[in-house]
C-alpha cells in the first residue's frame, strides 16, 4: 500500500456565472520518503490540488488516503507552504514558526519547545532575524520563514505550492539550494507544485506533468535519473536531466495544443 | 520620525480658512442678528473663563476648563462602557452566524436612535441623571465599535485563517492569535468613530439633564440670555472634540502599523 494515494480527484468552482471544472479526475501515488513535483502552467488548477490535498477544501468527487486512512479536513500531519508565505504579519519570525511548534508538541514543556523553534529557525539561516517581523524581511527570507514553519509541522507530508515563485531568480537559486540540503538531511516526504520546469528536476525524485484546465489531470510520471547528492552546477549537462527536461517539456507542450480551452 | 513642515499649507491657509468663518461672524452680527454676540465681544465676556480655566464661583459657573473636565470624565466613562460592550458584541455578530441572524436587525434598528430618545428612557430606568446620561452616551457611541469589528472580522484574510486551520489550533488560540490581532486595525477604527460620537451626545445628555459641564452651562447660560458663552462653549466643544479625534488617530495609526 502506498504512502499516499489519492484516486480521481475531481473539483468544480460553481459561482453565479456557471460552473468551472478545474480538476478532472487526479489520480497521484507517493511513496514515503519521496519528493515529487507537479508542474504545469499557470492557471492550470494547482493551488486547488494543493487545497485538496492539505483539506482545506473538499473534493467533488475522489479519495485521499494517507498511510491507508482517508484524509478529512486540513491538519498539520499535512503541512503546508504557501504560495504568498502567509505569515501572521503581527507575528515576529520566532512567534510564526513558535506557533507551528506549540500547536503540534502540547505535551512538550515550555523550554523544549523554544529550543526545536530555535532549531527549526537555525535550520534556514534566520536565527540572525528571529525577533524581527515579516514586513521587515525580504521576500527570501520571508518564504525561509514560511518553510521553517511547514517543517516545524514536522508533517507526514509536505505540500509547497509554488513556493519560490514570487522570488527573482537568485534568490529562487539559494532557496532551492537549501531546501535540497535540507531535504538531504531529513528526508520528508513533500510534494512541490511548481511552474518551473528546472526547480522540479533539480529537487524531485519524480515529476508529474499537469495538463492545462479545464479539467486538468496529472500525466504520467517522469522519473529524475540524477544521483543524490545534486549539485546545481553541471547539472544541465548530464544527460538523465536532459532526458527528464525532454519528457516533460514535450508532454507540456503537447497537452497545452489538445486542450478543449486555454484561459 | 520628522514630519515635513509646510508653511503654506499647515498654517497659512488654516488660518485663512478661521479668519474667513469668523469674518462672516462679524458680519452677521452686526447686520441681520443682532442679538448674536460679536467676535469681540464675545471675547471680551468669556476672557475670564478662558484665562483662568479652572475657576469656580459655582456650582454653573465655573471655568470653561473645569466644565470640559467634568464632560470629559463623563464622555470617558460612557465611552469606556460603550467599548466594553460594543467591543464582544462586535466579535460575536462577526464569528457566529447565528449571533448575526439573531442581533444584526437589532443592531441596525437602535442605530439610528437620537440620543435625544434615548435620554428620557435612561432617566426612567436610573431615576438619576448621571448614570441615565452615561446610559446614554453608551448607547449611542457604541454602534461603529460594534460595526467595524463585525465588519473588521468578517474581512480577515482566509491565508490567515488557514494557517490555523492547518495548525488545527484550538479556539481560544485562534482567537489571541489570529482573529483578535487581525482585526485590531478595525476595531480602533470604530473605537475613534466611537469616541467622536460619545462627544456630539455630551452636549445633547448635559443640556437635557442640566448637568455641570460643557453642554450644561451652554444650555444654562442660553437660558440666562448670556449668548456670548454660548458660543464660548461651542467653540470649546469643537477644540476638544477635534483633539481627541487626533489622539485617537494616533493611536488607530499604531495599531495599523503593527
Amino acid at each position: 500500500m502506498a504512502f499516499l494515494e489519492v484516486r480521481g480527484l475531481r473539483k468544480a468552482y460553481v459561482s453565479a456565472r456557471g460552473r468551472t471544472p478545474v480538476l478532472g479526475g487526479v489520480d497521484l501515488i507517493l511513496d514515503e520518503g519521496e519528493f515529487v513535483a507537479i508542474v504545469g502552467y499557470s492557471g492550470s488548477g494547482k493551488t486547488t490540488l494543493v487545497s485538496l490535498l492539505g483539506g482545506l477544501i473538499e473534493p467533488d468527487a475522489g479519495e485521499i488516503l494517507l498511510d491507508g486512512a482517508p484524509v478529512g479536513g486540513p491538519g498539520p500531519e499535512r503541512g503546508i507552504v504557501f504560495q504568498q508565505y502567509s505569515l501572521l504579519p503581527w507575528l515576529t519570525v520566532r512567534d510564526n514558526v513558535a506557533l507551528a511548534v506549540d500547536a503540534v508538541n502540547p505535551g512538550l514543556t515550555a523550554a523544549e519547545r523554544r529550543r526545536i523553534t530555535d532549531e527549526f529557525i537555525a535550520l534556514v539561516n534566520l536565527t540572525p532575524a528571529a525577533w524581527k517581523r515579516p514586513r521587515e524581511l525580504s521576500g527570501g527570507m520571508r518564504q525561509r520563514v514560511a518553510v521553517a514553519r511547514g517543517l516545524a509541522m514536522r508533517p507526514k507530508l509536505l505540500l509547497m505550492d509554488e513556493p519560490f515563485s514570487a522570488l527573482d531568480a537568485l534568490t529562487r537559486a539559494t532557496l532551492q539550494d537549501e531546501l535540497l540540503r535540507i531535504w538531504g538531511e531529513r528526508r520528508s516526504t513533500v510534494i512541490l507544485i511548481t511552474n518551473d520546469v528546472d526547480e522540479a528536476i533539480l529537487l524531485a525524485d519524480r515529476i508529474y506533468p499537469m495538463t492545462p484546465g479545464p479539467d486538468a489531470v496529472l500525466g504520467p510520471p517522469i522519473e529524475v535519473g540524477l544521483p543524490r547528492p545534486r549539485q546545481r552546477r553541471h547539472m544541465s549537462l548530464e544527460p538523465a536531466y536532459q532526458k527528464a527536461r525532454r519528457a516533460l517539456v514535450e508532454f507540456l507542450r503537447a497537452s497545452h495544443g489538445t486542450a478543449r480551452e486555454i484561459r | 520620525m520628522r514630519i515635513k513642515f509646510h508653511l503654506t499649507s499647515q498654517v497659512i491657509l488654516p488660518v485663512f480658512g478661521a479668519a474667513c468663518v469668523v469674518l462672516a461672524w462679524a458680519l452677521v452680527s452686526s447686520t441681520v442678528a443682532p442679538d448674536l454676540p460679536s467676535p469681540v465681544r464675545t471675547w471680551q465676556e468669556s476672557r475670564r473663563y478662558v484665562l483662568e480655566p479652572f475657576f469656580k464661583d459655582g456650582e454653573m459657573n465655573q471655568g470653561i476648563g473645569r466644565l470640559a473636565f467634568y464632560s470629559l470624565v463623563r464622555v470617558g466613562k460612557g465611552f469606556a462602557l460603550a467599548l466594553a460592550i460594543g467591543t464582544p458584541i462586535g466579535f460575536l455578530l462577526g464569528l457566529s452566524p447565528r449571533f448575526h441572524q439573531a442581533f444584526d436587525p437589532i443592531v441596525q434598528f437602535m442605530r439610528p436612535i437620537s440620543p435625544l430618545a434615548w435620554l428620557p428612557l435612561g432617566l426612567v430606568i436610573f431615576q438619576k441623571s448621571e448614570p441615565a446620561g452615561i446610559f446614554t452616551i453608551a448607547l449611542c457611541a457604541m454602534w461603529p465599535t460594534v460595526i467595524n469589528t463585525a465588519v473588521g472580522v468578517r474581512s480577515i484574510n482566509q491565508e490567515y485563517l488557514n494557517v490555523g486551520r492547518v495548525l488545527k489550533l484550538s479556539r481560544r488560540r485562534m482567537l489571541t492569535r489570529i482573529i483578535v490581532p487581525a482585526t485590531l486595525p478595525y476595531v480602533f477604527t470604530g473605537y475613534r468613530l466611537s469616541l467622536g460620537l460619545a462627544w456630539l451626545v455630551i452636549v445633547a445628555a448635559e443640556m437635557l439633564t442640566g448637568t455641570p459641564g460643557v453642554g450644561g452651562f451652554l444650555w444654562q447660560e442660553y437660558n440666562s440670555l448670556v449668548y456670548s458663552h454660548i458660543i464660548l462653549s461651542v467653540l470649546t466643544i469643537g477644540a476638544i472634540g477635534f483633539l481627541l479625534d487626533r489622539l485617537m488617530g494616533l493611536v488607530e495609526a499604531r495599531v495599523r502599523v503593527g
